[in-house]
C-alpha cells in the first residue's frame, strides 16, 4: 500500500517568478522571488493567490476554473509546462521557477494571451464542422452516430487549448507559423467525425506543409507534457500517414 | 518564367493549390535516413570481420569486389556502392537541413528551450543535429575515399590507413558520430510513423541497446585495426593474401590464384 504524500507543514517554498510588463516602457525582464509556508494540499495555483493576497498584488497571472478543464493557467514550472491548479506544491522542489509559457503573446508576468492564437490557429484551419448543408435545419433530429465513433470523437475532443503542447514543442519555438500538436490534433477530430464532409484532400490544403503535419520532428514534448494526456504522437503519426499518401 | 513561380515571387504562394512536394520531402527524409542507418550497421558488421581474423576481412572484402563470381577482384564495385551512398548522403543531408535551426536567434531560442526543458527526445534530436552537422565533413571525406581509392580496402591496407596514415582519430570520431546518429534516427523515425507499433519505452531501450553493442563492436574493430596497422608498419604497403583458404572457398576463388586441393581419393 503506497502512503499518501504528506506535505511538511512547517516546509517553506521558494517561488522564483519572471516578472515583466510588456505594455511599461521601463519593465525589464527579472526574477523575483517570494517565500510562503506550503500547506496540506496546496497546489501551484493556490500559492499564487495567497502570493497575490498577501504579498504582492501587483502579480498577474491566469485562472478560471481551478479544476484542469479551462486550461488558463498553463505556465513553466521548473522549465516544463504545466497547468498550475494541476501541480501541487508538495511535489515540487523548495525553490522552484515560473515562468510564463512562451511562443504566446505575453501579457503580463505568468500571464499569456492563448486565446488569440488559439482562435487564430482555428480559423486558419477551419476547425469547425464542415457539414454538407450550407444553411443547417435547427428542427430537424441529428443523425445517428455509432457509440464507438462518438466515443473516439469524444476522446480526440478532450483537448483544452492550454497552450502546454506549444510552449513544449521545440519546432514552434523555431517556427512561429507551426500550428502545433493542438492544430493537429484538430484535424484528426474533424477527420474522424462522418458529419464533416471535407476528405483528405482538403486537409491536405490546411496542413500539407512545414508549417502542418511535415513540420513536426516528432520531438514528443507535446504528448509528455499534455495535462490531458491525450496521445498526441499516435494522432500526429497518424495524419503524417494519411497526408504523405495524398503525395 | 511558370506561371506559379510568378505566383510564388508575388507573395501570393498561400492562395495556390498546396504543393506535394512537402510530403514528399518528408517521405524521402525518412526513406533516405532508413538506408542509410540500415547500410551503416550492416557495415559495421562487415568491417568487424577483422575480429574473425584478417582471412575473414579479406574474403569479405573480395567478395564486394566480385573476386569469387567475377574471375577476380573489381574494386571499381565497391566505387559504385560508395557513389550511391554518397548520393544518397547528400540527399539525405540536403533534406535534414530544412529541419536545421535557420540562423543563430532560432538556435538559441532551441538551445536554451532544451536545457529549461530536460526533455530527452528534445535533447536527442539536438544531438543529432550535432552528429549530423559533423557527418557532413566526416561521412564525405570517407566516402569519398571509398570511391576513388576502392582497391585500399584488406586487413593491412585499411590497417596501415588507420595506423600508419593516422587516421584513427577520424575513424573515432566517425564511429561515435554515426552510432549516436542512427541510432537516434531510427528511434525517431518509428516514433515519426509510428512504426513498428512497439511501445516507446521498449523502441528507446532497444535504441540504447544496439547504440551501445554497435559502439562496443566499433571500437573493439577499431583497437584490432589499430594492433595490426601497429605490428604492419615496417611492411607499410604490403597486401594480404591468405596462404590458403578453406576448401568450400577455395572451389570459388579464380582459377590459379590458390593451389587446388584435388578431390580425396576414392577409398575404392
Amino acid at each position: 500500500m503506497s502512503a499518501e504524500k504528506t506535505p511538511n507543514p512547517s516546509r517553506r517554498v521558494t517561488l522564483n517568478i519572471l516578472r515583466y510588463n510588456p505594455q511599461e516602457a521601463e519593465s525589464e525582464p527579472r526574477l523575483q522571488r517570494y517565500a510562503l509556508e506550503e500547506a496540506d494540499g496546496m497546489t501551484l495555483f493556490i500559492a499564487l493567490n495567497e502570493l497575490r493576497e498577501h504579498q504582492d498584488p501587483t502579480l498577474q497571472f491566469d485562472f478560471v476554473c481551478r479544476a484542469g478543464i479551462c486550461g488558463s493557467c498553463a505556465m513553466m514550472v521548473n522549465g516544463r509546462p504545466r497547468l498550475a491548479c494541476r501541480t501541487l506544491v508538495a511535489d515540487l522542489p523548495s525553490e522552484t521557477t515560473l515562468t510564463p509559457l512562451p511562443f504566446f503573446e505575453l501579457i503580463g508576468d505568468l500571464s499569456v494571451n492563448t486565446g488569440k492564437w488559439m482562435r487564430g490557429m482555428s480559423e486558419r484551419l477551419e476547425t469547425w464542422l464542415h457539414a454538407r448543408e450550407t444553411e443547417p435545419d435547427l428542427g430537424r433530429i441529428e443523425e445517428r452516430m455509432q457509440p464507438e465513433t462518438a466515443e473516439a470523437i469524444y476522446e480526440l475532443d478532450r483537448c483544452i487549448e492550454c497552450g502546454c503542447c506549444v510552449a513544449a514543442c521545440g519546432t514552434a519555438q523555431m517556427r512561429p507559423d507551426f500550428v502545433g500538436a493542438v492544430g493537429l490534433g484538430k484535424i484528426v477530430r474533424f477527420r474522424a467525425d462522418p458529419r464533416d464532409t471535407r476528405d483528405d484532400d482538403d486537409y491536405f490544403e490546411l496542413i500539407g506543409d512545414d508549417t502542418g503535419v511535415f513540420g513536426c520532428m516528432s520531438l514528443l514534448a507535446c504528448h509528455d507534457v499534455c495535462p490531458k494526456s491525450l496521445p498526441l504522437k499516435t494522432q500526429i503519426a497518424f495524419l503524417r500517414r494519411k497526408m504523405a499518401l495524398i503525395a | 518564367m511558370s506561371t506559379s513561380a510568378l505566383i510564388v515571387q508575388s507573395g501570393l504562394a498561400d492562395h495556390l493549390r498546396k504543393s506535394r512536394w512537402p510530403a514528399r520531402l518528408d517521405l524521402l527524409q525518412s526513406g533516405t535516413g532508413l538506408i542509410l542507418a540500415l547500410f551503416m550497421w550492416g557495415h559495421m558488421f562487415f568491417v568487424a570481420s577483422i575480429l574473425l581474423g584478417e582471412t575473414a576481412m579479406w574474403t569479405v572484402t573480395r567478395m564486394f569486389e566480385g573476386y569469387f563470381f567475377f574471375g577476380g577482384a573489381r574494386p571499381r564495385l565497391v566505387s559504385c556502392v560508395a557513389a550511391g551512398v554518397l548520393l544518397l548522403f547528400v540527399l539525405h543531408a540536403l533534406l535534414a537541413l530544412r529541419k536545421f535551426p535557420a540562423n543563430y536567434r532560432q538556435y538559441r531560442v532551441l538551445r536554451a528551450h532544451v536545457r529549461a526543458m530536460r526533455h530527452e527526445d528534445s535533447a536527442l534530436w539536438i544531438w543529432q543535429v550535432y552528429t549530423g552537422f559533423a557527418l557532413f565533413f566526416l561521412a564525405s571525406a570517407h566516402l569519398y575515399q571509398m570511391l576513388v581509392w576502392p582497391q585500399n580496402i584488406g586487413p593491412y591496407a585499411s590497417a596501415d590507413r588507420v595506423w600508419s596514415d593516422g587516421l584513427w582519430p577520424f575513424y573515432l570520431l566517425m564511429l561515435l558520430a554515426v552510432e549516436a546518429h542512427g541510432g537516434i534516427g531510427l528511434y525517431r523515425l518509428a516514433m515519426k510513423w509510428n512504426w513498428p507499433r512497439f511501445s516507446r519505452n521498449f523502441l528507446k531501450k532497444l535504441k540504447w541497446g544496439l547504440t551501445g553493442f554497435f559502439l562496443i563492436l566499433g571500437l573493439m574493430t577499431l583497437g584490432a585495426y589499430m594492433k595490426i596497422g601497429f605490428e604492419h608498419q615496417a611492411r607499410y604497403g604490403e597486401r594480404y593474401r591468405p596462404a590458403e583458404l578453406p576448401a568450400w572457398l577455395e572451389r570459388l576463388a579464380p582459377e590459379g590464384d590458390f593451389p587446388r586441393r584435388g578431390p580425396k581419393e576414392n577409398a575404392s
